[in-house]
Protein backbone atom coordinates (compact mmCIF):
# COMPACT_ATOMS: atom_id res chain seq x y z
CA UNK A 1 0.00 0.00 0.00
CA UNK A 2 1.28 3.49 -0.76
CA UNK A 3 1.99 5.88 2.04
CA UNK A 4 -0.67 8.40 2.91
CA UNK A 5 0.57 11.92 2.75
CA UNK A 6 -1.79 14.60 4.04
CA UNK A 7 -1.09 17.94 2.43
CA UNK A 8 -4.37 19.44 3.50
CA UNK A 9 -4.58 20.89 6.97
CA UNK A 10 -6.69 17.94 8.21
CA UNK A 11 -5.86 14.26 8.61
CA UNK A 12 -8.46 11.50 8.60
CA UNK A 13 -8.20 9.15 11.56
CA UNK A 14 -10.50 6.43 12.92
CA UNK A 15 -10.19 4.77 16.33
CA UNK A 16 -12.46 3.63 19.13
CA UNK A 17 -12.92 5.55 22.35
CA UNK A 18 -14.33 3.53 25.23
CA UNK A 19 -15.47 0.94 22.69
CA UNK A 20 -17.31 3.40 20.41
CA UNK A 21 -16.00 3.95 16.86
CA UNK A 22 -14.94 7.53 16.17
CA UNK A 23 -13.95 9.01 12.81
CA UNK A 24 -12.39 12.47 12.72
CA UNK A 25 -10.55 14.86 10.45
CA UNK A 26 -7.97 16.30 12.82
CA UNK A 27 -5.36 19.01 12.58
CA UNK A 28 -2.11 16.98 12.54
CA UNK A 29 -0.87 19.15 15.43
CA UNK A 30 -3.76 18.05 17.66
CA UNK A 31 -2.68 15.85 20.53
CA UNK A 32 -4.79 12.92 21.61
CA UNK A 33 -5.43 14.86 24.85
CA UNK A 34 -6.82 17.95 23.10
CA UNK A 35 -8.82 15.79 20.70
CA UNK A 36 -10.48 13.87 23.53
CA UNK A 37 -11.29 17.04 25.43
CA UNK A 38 -12.12 19.55 22.70
CA UNK A 39 -13.44 17.42 19.81
CA UNK A 40 -15.07 14.58 21.72
CA UNK A 41 -16.10 16.43 24.90
CA UNK A 42 -14.40 13.87 27.14
CA UNK A 43 -13.03 16.31 29.70
CA UNK A 44 -12.33 13.67 32.38
CA UNK A 45 -8.79 13.39 31.02
CA UNK A 46 -6.89 16.38 32.41
CA UNK A 47 -4.11 18.64 31.14
CA UNK A 48 -1.51 19.37 33.80
CA UNK A 49 1.87 20.08 32.26
CA UNK A 50 1.29 19.22 28.56
CA UNK A 51 4.90 17.86 28.48
CA UNK A 52 4.85 14.30 29.80
CA UNK A 53 5.86 15.34 33.30
CA UNK A 54 2.71 14.95 35.43
CA UNK A 55 0.50 12.05 34.21
CA UNK A 56 -2.82 13.96 34.49
CA UNK A 57 -3.47 13.08 30.83
CA UNK A 58 -2.98 9.31 31.23
CA UNK A 59 -5.25 7.17 29.02
CA UNK A 60 -4.98 3.61 27.74
CA UNK A 61 -4.07 2.96 24.11
CA UNK A 62 -4.53 -0.69 23.15
CA UNK A 63 -4.56 -1.51 26.87
CA UNK A 64 -1.34 0.34 27.75
CA UNK A 65 -1.17 3.56 29.70
CA UNK A 66 0.37 6.52 27.87
CA UNK A 67 0.60 10.30 28.20
CA UNK A 68 -2.02 11.58 25.75
CA UNK A 69 -0.40 15.05 25.76
CA UNK A 70 2.71 13.81 23.90
CA UNK A 71 0.85 11.87 21.27
CA UNK A 72 -0.63 13.23 18.04
CA UNK A 73 -4.21 11.99 17.55
CA UNK A 74 -3.42 11.33 13.88
CA UNK A 75 -1.00 8.55 14.88
CA UNK A 76 -3.75 6.43 16.47
CA UNK A 77 -5.38 5.00 13.33
CA UNK A 78 -7.15 1.78 14.34
CA UNK A 79 -6.31 2.07 18.04
CA UNK A 80 -8.56 1.24 21.00
CA UNK A 81 -8.50 4.21 23.38
CA UNK A 82 -9.91 4.06 26.89
CA UNK A 83 -10.48 7.04 29.14
CA UNK A 84 -11.75 7.54 32.67
CA UNK A 85 -15.29 8.00 31.27
CA UNK A 86 -15.24 4.40 30.03
CA UNK A 87 -14.16 2.93 33.34
CA UNK A 88 -17.28 3.35 35.45
CA UNK A 89 -20.18 5.68 36.19
CA UNK A 90 -21.17 7.42 39.42
CA UNK A 91 -23.80 4.67 39.94
CA UNK A 92 -21.53 1.86 38.90
CA UNK A 93 -17.98 2.69 39.93
CA UNK A 94 -15.00 0.65 38.79
CA UNK A 95 -13.39 -1.05 41.84
CA UNK A 96 -10.41 1.30 41.53
CA UNK A 97 -12.68 4.37 41.49
CA UNK A 98 -14.52 3.04 44.56
CA UNK A 99 -11.21 2.39 46.37
CA UNK A 100 -10.01 5.97 45.66
CA UNK A 101 -13.28 7.31 47.13
CA UNK A 102 -13.31 5.00 50.15
CA UNK A 103 -9.63 5.47 51.01
CA UNK A 104 -9.37 9.22 50.26
CA UNK A 105 -6.97 8.77 47.35
CA UNK A 106 -7.32 12.45 46.41
CA UNK A 107 -7.96 15.95 47.70
CA UNK A 108 -8.66 18.43 44.88
CA UNK A 109 -9.18 15.59 42.39
CA UNK A 110 -7.36 17.15 39.45
CA UNK A 111 -4.75 14.41 39.12
CA UNK A 112 -7.26 11.66 39.97
CA UNK A 113 -8.44 10.52 36.52
CA UNK A 114 -4.81 10.07 35.49
CA UNK A 115 -3.97 8.34 38.78
CA UNK A 116 -6.86 5.92 38.35
CA UNK A 117 -6.06 5.14 34.71
CA UNK A 118 -2.45 4.47 35.75
CA UNK A 119 -3.54 2.39 38.75
CA UNK A 120 -5.84 0.18 36.66
CA UNK A 121 -3.06 -0.42 34.12
CA UNK A 122 -0.50 -1.08 36.86
CA UNK A 123 -2.37 -4.12 38.18
CA UNK A 124 -1.86 -5.82 34.79
CA UNK A 125 1.83 -4.82 34.52
CA UNK A 126 4.98 -6.55 35.79
CA UNK A 127 5.08 -4.30 38.87
CA UNK A 128 6.18 -5.62 42.26
CA UNK A 129 3.68 -5.87 45.11
CA UNK A 130 5.35 -3.85 47.89
CA UNK A 131 4.20 -0.29 48.64
CA UNK A 132 7.60 0.98 47.49
CA UNK A 133 7.31 -0.85 44.17
CA UNK A 134 3.78 0.44 43.62
CA UNK A 135 4.96 3.99 44.37
CA UNK A 136 7.77 3.56 41.82
CA UNK A 137 5.31 2.32 39.17
CA UNK A 138 3.12 5.37 39.91
CA UNK A 139 5.97 7.92 39.73
CA UNK A 140 4.68 9.23 36.39
CA UNK A 141 1.58 10.57 38.16
CA UNK A 142 2.27 13.66 40.20
CA UNK A 143 -0.19 14.83 42.88
CA UNK A 144 0.23 18.43 44.02
CA UNK A 145 -2.07 17.74 46.98
CA UNK A 146 0.23 14.95 48.10
CA UNK A 147 -2.35 12.18 48.36
CA UNK A 148 0.35 9.62 47.58
CA UNK A 149 -0.04 7.41 50.65
CA UNK A 150 -3.75 6.91 50.14
CA UNK A 151 -3.30 6.38 46.40
CA UNK A 152 -0.94 3.48 47.15
CA UNK A 153 -3.40 2.20 49.78
CA UNK A 154 -6.26 2.28 47.24
CA UNK A 155 -4.22 0.32 44.69
CA UNK A 156 -3.20 -2.25 47.31
CA UNK A 157 -6.79 -2.70 48.43
CA UNK A 158 -7.95 -3.46 44.87
CA UNK A 159 -5.03 -5.84 44.41
CA UNK A 160 -6.13 -7.73 47.56
CA UNK A 161 -9.78 -7.76 46.41
CA UNK A 162 -8.70 -9.21 43.04
CA UNK A 163 -6.63 -11.90 44.76
CA UNK A 164 -9.58 -13.23 46.77
CA UNK B 1 3.51 24.68 17.10
CA UNK B 2 4.28 25.24 13.39
CA UNK B 3 2.09 23.48 10.85
CA UNK B 4 3.51 20.48 9.00
CA UNK B 5 2.56 17.80 6.51
CA UNK B 6 1.78 14.44 8.05
CA UNK B 7 2.70 11.17 6.37
CA UNK B 8 1.89 7.66 7.57
CA UNK B 9 4.66 5.37 6.38
CA UNK B 10 3.41 1.85 5.56
CA UNK B 11 6.80 0.36 4.68
CA UNK B 12 10.46 1.19 5.28
CA UNK B 13 10.81 2.08 1.59
CA UNK B 14 7.88 4.46 2.06
CA UNK B 15 9.50 6.14 5.03
CA UNK B 16 12.80 6.59 3.19
CA UNK B 17 11.08 7.91 0.06
CA UNK B 18 9.15 10.49 2.08
CA UNK B 19 12.23 11.55 4.03
CA UNK B 20 13.18 14.47 1.79
CA UNK B 21 13.81 18.00 2.93
CA UNK B 22 13.08 19.29 6.39
CA UNK B 23 11.20 16.28 7.79
CA UNK B 24 11.40 14.31 11.02
CA UNK B 25 10.56 10.71 11.77
CA UNK B 26 8.06 10.23 14.59
CA UNK B 27 8.20 7.18 16.87
CA UNK B 28 6.90 7.50 20.45
CA UNK B 29 6.91 11.29 20.19
CA UNK B 30 8.03 11.78 23.78
CA UNK B 31 11.00 13.89 22.67
CA UNK B 32 9.76 15.23 19.35
CA UNK B 33 6.23 16.33 20.31
CA UNK B 34 7.57 17.83 23.54
CA UNK B 35 10.12 19.92 21.60
CA UNK B 36 7.67 20.87 18.85
CA UNK B 37 5.38 22.35 21.51
CA UNK B 38 8.32 24.45 22.66
CA UNK B 39 9.12 25.54 19.05
CA UNK B 40 12.56 23.99 19.48
CA UNK B 41 11.81 21.49 16.71
CA UNK B 42 9.93 23.00 13.73
CA UNK B 43 9.90 20.34 11.02
CA UNK B 44 8.01 21.02 7.76
CA UNK B 45 6.94 17.38 7.68
CA UNK B 46 6.41 14.47 10.04
CA UNK B 47 6.71 10.84 8.94
CA UNK B 48 4.89 8.55 11.35
CA UNK B 49 6.92 5.35 11.72
CA UNK B 50 4.55 3.57 14.08
CA UNK B 51 3.06 1.19 11.48
CA UNK B 52 6.48 -0.14 10.40
CA UNK B 53 7.41 -3.73 11.34
CA UNK B 54 10.41 -2.69 13.43
CA UNK B 55 9.33 -3.64 16.95
CA UNK B 56 10.81 -7.12 17.12
CA UNK B 57 13.21 -8.32 19.84
CA UNK B 58 14.88 -11.63 18.94
CA UNK B 59 18.10 -13.60 19.28
CA UNK B 60 20.69 -13.23 16.53
CA UNK B 61 22.38 -16.34 15.05
CA UNK B 62 25.60 -15.57 16.99
CA UNK B 63 23.75 -15.62 20.34
CA UNK B 64 23.41 -11.86 20.56
CA UNK B 65 20.19 -9.85 20.53
CA UNK B 66 18.38 -7.84 17.86
CA UNK B 67 16.22 -4.97 19.17
CA UNK B 68 14.01 -3.30 16.55
CA UNK B 69 14.06 0.50 16.45
CA UNK B 70 10.35 0.61 17.35
CA UNK B 71 10.60 -1.83 20.28
CA UNK B 72 9.20 0.16 23.20
CA UNK B 73 11.40 0.84 26.22
CA UNK B 74 9.00 -1.04 28.53
CA UNK B 75 8.87 -4.10 26.26
CA UNK B 76 12.66 -4.24 26.01
CA UNK B 77 13.08 -3.75 29.77
CA UNK B 78 10.77 -6.67 30.56
CA UNK B 79 11.82 -8.95 27.70
CA UNK B 80 12.94 -12.26 29.27
CA UNK B 81 16.16 -12.41 27.23
CA UNK B 82 17.10 -8.87 28.26
CA UNK B 83 16.30 -9.53 31.92
CA UNK B 84 18.37 -12.73 31.89
CA UNK B 85 21.33 -11.87 29.64
CA UNK B 86 21.56 -8.06 29.66
CA UNK B 87 20.10 -7.09 33.05
CA UNK B 88 21.89 -3.73 33.12
CA UNK B 89 19.95 -2.66 30.01
CA UNK B 90 16.72 -3.57 31.77
CA UNK B 91 17.82 -1.67 34.89
CA UNK B 92 18.84 1.38 32.85
CA UNK B 93 15.54 1.49 30.97
CA UNK B 94 13.47 1.04 34.13
CA UNK B 95 15.38 3.84 35.85
CA UNK B 96 14.36 6.27 33.10
CA UNK B 97 11.21 8.37 32.76
CA UNK B 98 7.85 6.87 33.90
CA UNK B 99 5.84 3.78 32.96
CA UNK B 100 3.62 5.82 30.62
CA UNK B 101 6.61 7.34 28.83
CA UNK B 102 8.41 3.98 28.60
CA UNK B 103 5.27 2.48 27.02
CA UNK B 104 5.57 5.11 24.27
CA UNK B 105 9.34 5.62 23.97
CA UNK B 106 11.11 3.53 21.34
CA UNK B 107 14.65 2.17 21.17
CA UNK B 108 15.49 4.36 18.17
CA UNK B 109 13.87 7.47 19.62
CA UNK B 110 15.74 6.99 22.88
CA UNK B 111 19.04 6.77 20.97
CA UNK B 112 18.21 10.17 19.47
CA UNK B 113 16.60 11.95 22.42
CA UNK B 114 17.81 15.52 22.86
CA UNK B 115 19.51 17.20 25.80
CA UNK B 116 17.57 18.51 28.80
CA UNK B 117 19.69 21.70 28.92
CA UNK B 118 17.11 24.31 29.97
CA UNK B 119 18.42 26.89 27.47
CA UNK B 120 18.14 24.44 24.59
CA UNK B 121 14.48 23.98 25.55
CA UNK B 122 13.77 27.75 25.70
CA UNK B 123 13.60 29.28 22.21
CA UNK B 124 14.25 32.77 23.65
CA UNK B 125 17.74 31.89 24.94
CA UNK B 126 21.15 31.77 23.25
CA UNK B 127 21.98 28.17 22.34
CA UNK B 128 24.46 27.00 19.74
CA UNK B 129 22.87 23.59 19.55
CA UNK B 130 19.40 24.93 18.71
CA UNK B 131 20.53 28.01 16.83
CA UNK B 132 24.17 27.68 15.69
CA UNK B 133 26.26 30.78 16.34
CA UNK B 134 23.89 32.29 18.92
CA UNK B 135 26.14 31.47 21.90
CA UNK B 136 25.75 29.24 24.93
CA UNK B 137 23.70 30.56 27.84
CA UNK B 138 24.57 27.51 29.94
CA UNK B 139 28.25 28.42 30.24
CA UNK B 140 28.20 30.52 33.40
CA UNK B 141 24.43 29.95 33.71
CA UNK B 142 22.30 27.14 35.14
CA UNK B 143 24.51 24.16 34.36
CA UNK B 144 24.01 21.94 37.38
CA UNK B 145 22.73 19.10 35.16
CA UNK B 146 25.27 19.56 32.37
CA UNK B 147 28.54 17.94 31.36
CA UNK B 148 32.06 17.94 32.78
CA UNK B 149 33.55 15.63 30.12
CA UNK B 150 33.61 16.04 26.34
CA UNK B 151 32.52 19.69 26.44
CA UNK B 152 33.65 22.49 24.14
CA UNK B 153 33.58 26.28 24.29
CA UNK B 154 30.39 26.02 22.20
CA UNK B 155 28.29 23.53 24.16
CA UNK B 156 28.35 21.68 27.47
CA UNK B 157 25.07 19.77 27.16
CA UNK B 158 24.72 16.18 28.40
CA UNK B 159 23.23 13.28 26.50
CA UNK B 160 20.48 12.57 29.06
CA UNK B 161 19.71 8.93 28.17
CA UNK B 162 19.98 5.96 30.51
CA UNK B 163 19.47 3.37 27.75
CA UNK B 164 22.39 4.71 25.72
CA UNK B 165 24.82 4.32 28.62
CA UNK B 166 23.93 0.63 29.03
CA UNK B 167 24.11 0.09 25.24
CA UNK B 168 27.60 1.65 25.26
CA UNK B 169 28.87 -0.66 28.00
CA UNK B 170 27.32 -3.58 26.09
CA UNK B 171 29.13 -2.52 22.88
CA UNK B 172 25.92 -2.33 20.84
CA UNK B 173 25.80 -1.75 17.10
CA UNK B 174 23.32 0.69 15.53
CA UNK B 175 21.86 -0.35 12.16
CA UNK B 176 20.89 2.44 9.79
CA UNK B 177 19.32 2.59 6.37
CA UNK B 178 19.20 5.66 4.16
CA UNK B 179 19.73 7.00 0.69
CA UNK B 180 23.28 5.61 0.77
CA UNK B 181 22.07 2.10 1.59
CA UNK B 182 22.45 0.20 4.84
CA UNK B 183 25.25 0.54 7.34
CA UNK B 184 26.10 -0.68 10.82
CA UNK B 185 27.85 1.61 13.26
CA UNK B 186 29.38 0.66 16.62
CA UNK B 187 27.66 2.79 19.25
CA UNK B 188 31.08 4.17 20.25
CA UNK B 189 31.27 5.83 16.81
CA UNK B 190 27.59 6.86 16.64
CA UNK B 191 27.68 10.00 18.82
CA UNK B 192 29.74 13.09 18.04
CA UNK B 193 31.44 15.46 20.46
CA UNK B 194 29.99 18.99 20.31
CA UNK B 195 33.22 20.69 19.17
CA UNK B 196 32.28 23.65 16.98
CA UNK B 197 29.10 21.99 15.68
CA UNK B 198 26.93 21.03 18.69
CA UNK B 199 23.89 20.90 16.39
CA UNK B 200 25.35 17.67 14.96
CA UNK B 201 24.91 14.97 17.59
CA UNK B 202 25.33 11.73 15.65
CA UNK B 203 26.79 10.45 12.39
CA UNK B 204 23.26 10.16 10.91
CA UNK B 205 22.68 12.02 7.65
CA UNK B 206 19.33 13.68 6.90
CA UNK B 207 16.77 11.02 6.01
CA UNK B 208 18.67 8.16 7.70
CA UNK B 209 16.40 5.69 9.47
CA UNK B 210 17.59 3.66 12.46
CA UNK B 211 16.18 0.16 11.93
CA UNK B 212 17.61 -1.75 14.89
CA UNK B 213 20.25 -2.09 17.56
CA UNK B 214 22.11 -5.35 18.07
CA UNK B 215 24.01 -6.59 21.09
CA UNK B 216 26.90 -9.06 21.00
CA UNK B 217 26.43 -12.35 22.91
CA UNK B 218 26.49 -11.79 26.69
CA UNK B 219 29.92 -12.08 28.30
CA UNK B 220 29.87 -15.48 30.07
CA UNK B 221 29.98 -15.26 33.86
CA UNK B 222 30.12 -11.46 33.92
CA UNK B 223 28.69 -9.36 36.74
CA UNK B 224 27.00 -6.14 35.73
CA UNK B 225 24.89 -3.26 36.98
CA UNK B 226 23.50 0.17 36.19
CA UNK B 227 23.69 2.77 38.95
CA UNK B 228 21.86 6.08 38.54
CA UNK B 229 22.25 9.04 40.92
CA UNK B 230 19.73 11.87 40.74
CA UNK B 231 17.98 14.62 42.66
CA UNK B 232 14.96 12.48 43.58
CA UNK B 233 14.35 8.74 43.84
CA UNK B 234 12.28 8.35 40.69
CA UNK B 235 11.20 10.05 37.43
CA UNK B 236 14.32 12.20 37.14
CA UNK B 237 17.31 12.38 34.83
CA UNK B 238 20.76 11.25 35.99
CA UNK B 239 23.28 13.62 37.53
CA UNK B 240 25.72 10.73 37.18
CA UNK B 241 25.22 7.14 36.13
CA UNK B 242 27.44 4.14 35.50
CA UNK B 243 26.93 0.97 33.45
CA UNK B 244 29.55 -1.69 34.12
CA UNK B 245 30.14 -5.26 32.96
CA UNK B 246 33.01 -7.09 34.69
CA UNK B 247 34.29 -10.66 34.42
CA UNK B 248 36.35 -11.89 37.38
CA UNK B 249 38.54 -14.98 37.66
CA UNK B 250 40.30 -15.78 40.91
CA UNK B 251 39.60 -12.32 42.30
CA UNK B 252 41.19 -10.64 39.26
CA UNK B 253 39.22 -8.58 36.75
CA UNK B 254 39.72 -10.22 33.35
CA UNK B 255 37.47 -7.97 31.30
CA UNK B 256 35.82 -4.67 32.19
CA UNK B 257 33.43 -2.47 30.23
CA UNK B 258 32.51 0.88 31.72
CA UNK B 259 30.20 3.61 30.40
CA UNK B 260 29.06 6.75 32.20
CA UNK B 261 25.98 8.94 31.80
CA UNK B 262 24.86 12.32 33.14
CA UNK B 263 28.38 13.75 33.16
CA UNK B 264 29.37 13.88 29.50
CA UNK B 265 28.26 15.25 26.14
CA UNK B 266 27.79 11.71 24.83
CA UNK B 267 27.48 8.28 26.48
CA UNK B 268 31.02 8.17 27.86
CA UNK B 269 33.49 5.35 27.49
CA UNK B 270 37.19 5.76 28.24
CA UNK B 271 39.35 2.77 27.30
CA UNK B 272 42.05 3.84 29.79
CA UNK B 273 39.55 3.29 32.60
CA UNK B 274 38.89 -0.27 31.47
CA UNK B 275 42.64 -0.92 30.99
CA UNK B 276 43.23 0.28 34.56
CA UNK B 277 40.80 -2.35 35.85
CA UNK B 278 41.73 -5.34 33.70
CA UNK B 279 44.36 -7.59 35.26
CA UNK B 280 43.86 -5.97 38.67
CA UNK B 281 42.29 -7.45 41.81
CA UNK B 282 38.67 -6.42 42.34
CA UNK B 283 39.15 -4.07 45.29
CA UNK B 284 37.80 -0.64 46.15
CA UNK B 285 41.32 0.79 45.87
CA UNK B 286 41.64 -0.34 42.24
CA UNK B 287 38.11 0.91 41.51
CA UNK B 288 39.10 4.30 42.94
CA UNK B 289 42.22 4.38 40.74
CA UNK B 290 40.03 3.81 37.68
CA UNK B 291 37.61 6.53 38.81
CA UNK B 292 40.55 8.92 39.16
CA UNK B 293 41.54 8.25 35.56
CA UNK B 294 37.94 8.71 34.38
CA UNK B 295 37.73 12.19 35.89
CA UNK B 296 41.33 13.29 35.27
CA UNK B 297 40.41 15.69 32.46
CA UNK B 298 37.04 16.76 33.86
CA UNK B 299 36.18 20.42 33.27
CA UNK B 300 33.64 21.44 35.92
CA UNK B 301 31.37 24.37 35.08
CA UNK B 302 30.20 27.14 37.44
CA UNK B 303 27.52 25.02 39.14
CA UNK B 304 28.40 21.37 38.58
CA UNK B 305 31.75 20.91 40.31
CA UNK B 306 30.09 18.41 42.64
CA UNK B 307 29.83 16.00 39.72
CA UNK B 308 33.56 15.18 39.83
CA UNK B 309 33.25 13.50 43.22
CA UNK B 310 29.73 12.22 42.51
CA UNK B 311 30.86 10.46 39.32
CA UNK B 312 33.83 8.86 41.11
CA UNK B 313 31.61 7.49 43.84
CA UNK B 314 29.05 6.38 41.29
CA UNK B 315 31.65 4.34 39.40
CA UNK B 316 33.24 2.85 42.54
CA UNK B 317 29.81 1.85 43.81
CA UNK B 318 28.77 0.32 40.47
CA UNK B 319 32.00 -1.71 40.27
CA UNK B 320 31.53 -2.87 43.86
CA UNK B 321 27.99 -4.05 43.12
CA UNK B 322 28.94 -5.78 39.85
CA UNK B 323 31.88 -7.61 41.45
CA UNK B 324 30.16 -8.15 44.85
CA UNK B 325 33.01 -6.38 46.66
CA UNK B 326 31.94 -4.67 49.88
C1 LIG C 1 9.13 13.93 31.49
C2 LIG C 1 10.17 13.08 30.83
C3 LIG C 1 11.10 12.39 31.61
C4 LIG C 1 12.06 11.59 31.01
N1 LIG C 1 12.98 10.96 31.80
C5 LIG C 1 13.95 10.21 31.22
C6 LIG C 1 14.95 9.56 32.00
O1 LIG C 1 14.95 9.62 33.23
N2 LIG C 1 15.89 8.83 31.35
C7 LIG C 1 15.92 8.72 29.99
O2 LIG C 1 16.80 8.04 29.46
N3 LIG C 1 15.01 9.34 29.23
C8 LIG C 1 14.04 10.07 29.81
N4 LIG C 1 13.12 10.72 29.03
C9 LIG C 1 13.31 10.73 27.57
C10 LIG C 1 12.65 9.57 26.86
O3 LIG C 1 13.34 8.37 27.18
C11 LIG C 1 12.75 9.86 25.37
O4 LIG C 1 11.93 10.97 25.08
C12 LIG C 1 12.36 8.69 24.51
O5 LIG C 1 13.22 7.59 24.70
C13 LIG C 1 12.34 9.07 23.04
O6 LIG C 1 11.80 8.01 22.28
P1 LIG C 1 10.54 8.27 21.33
O7 LIG C 1 10.28 7.01 20.60
O8 LIG C 1 9.41 8.85 22.08
O9 LIG C 1 11.19 9.33 20.34
P2 LIG C 1 10.53 10.44 19.39
O10 LIG C 1 10.17 11.63 20.17
O11 LIG C 1 9.51 9.84 18.50
O12 LIG C 1 11.82 10.76 18.50
C14 LIG C 1 13.00 11.33 19.06
C15 LIG C 1 13.95 11.70 17.92
O13 LIG C 1 14.41 10.54 17.25
C16 LIG C 1 14.06 10.55 15.88
N5 LIG C 1 13.72 9.17 15.56
C17 LIG C 1 12.85 8.36 16.24
N6 LIG C 1 12.89 7.12 15.75
C18 LIG C 1 13.80 7.13 14.74
C19 LIG C 1 14.31 6.14 13.84
N7 LIG C 1 13.89 4.87 13.89
N8 LIG C 1 15.24 6.50 12.95
C20 LIG C 1 15.69 7.77 12.88
N9 LIG C 1 15.25 8.76 13.69
C21 LIG C 1 14.33 8.44 14.62
C22 LIG C 1 12.93 11.55 15.77
O14 LIG C 1 12.91 12.15 14.49
C23 LIG C 1 13.28 12.55 16.85
O15 LIG C 1 14.22 13.47 16.38
C24 LIG C 1 12.11 11.48 29.61
C25 LIG C 1 11.16 12.14 28.81
C26 LIG C 1 10.21 12.94 29.41
C27 LIG C 1 9.21 13.64 28.55
S1 LIG D 1 25.00 23.78 26.69
FE1 LIG D 1 24.60 23.32 24.53
S2 LIG D 1 22.41 22.97 24.56
FE2 LIG D 1 22.82 24.14 26.43
S3 LIG D 1 22.68 26.35 25.87
FE3 LIG D 1 24.81 25.74 25.56
S4 LIG D 1 24.85 25.24 23.38
FE4 LIG D 1 22.71 25.12 23.97
S1 LIG E 1 -0.50 16.72 30.87
FE1 LIG E 1 0.40 14.96 29.97
S2 LIG E 1 1.87 14.40 31.46
FE2 LIG E 1 1.17 16.32 32.20
S1 LIG F 1 -5.63 15.32 44.46
FE1 LIG F 1 -5.05 17.37 44.02
S2 LIG F 1 -3.39 17.05 42.64
FE2 LIG F 1 -3.78 15.06 43.34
Amino acid sequence: MASHEFRTDRVEVAFTVNGKPVGLAVDPRATLLDTLRDELGLTGTKKGCDHGQCGACTVHVNGRRVNSCLSFAATHEGAAIDTIEGLGTPDNLHPMQRAFVELDGYQCGYCTPGQIMSAVALLAEPCGESDAEVAECMSGNVCRCGAYQNIVAAIQSVRKENAT
Amino acid sequence: MNSFTFTRARTIADALRSARGDVKFLAGGTTLVDLMKLDVERPAGIIDLNALPLAEVRRTPDGGLHIGALARNSDVAHHPDVVRDYPLLSQALLSGASVQLRNMASTGGNLLQRTRCVYFRDAAMACNKRSPGSGCAAIGGFNRNLAILGTSAHCIATNPSDQNVALTALEATVHVTGSNGERSVPIGDFYLLPGQTPERETILEPGDLVTSVTLPPPAPGAGSTYVKLRDRASFEFALASAAVVVTIKGGVMQRARVAMGGIATKPWRNLDVEAALEGQPATRERFADAAQILLSDAKPQSRNGFKVELAKRCLVHALSVATAVT
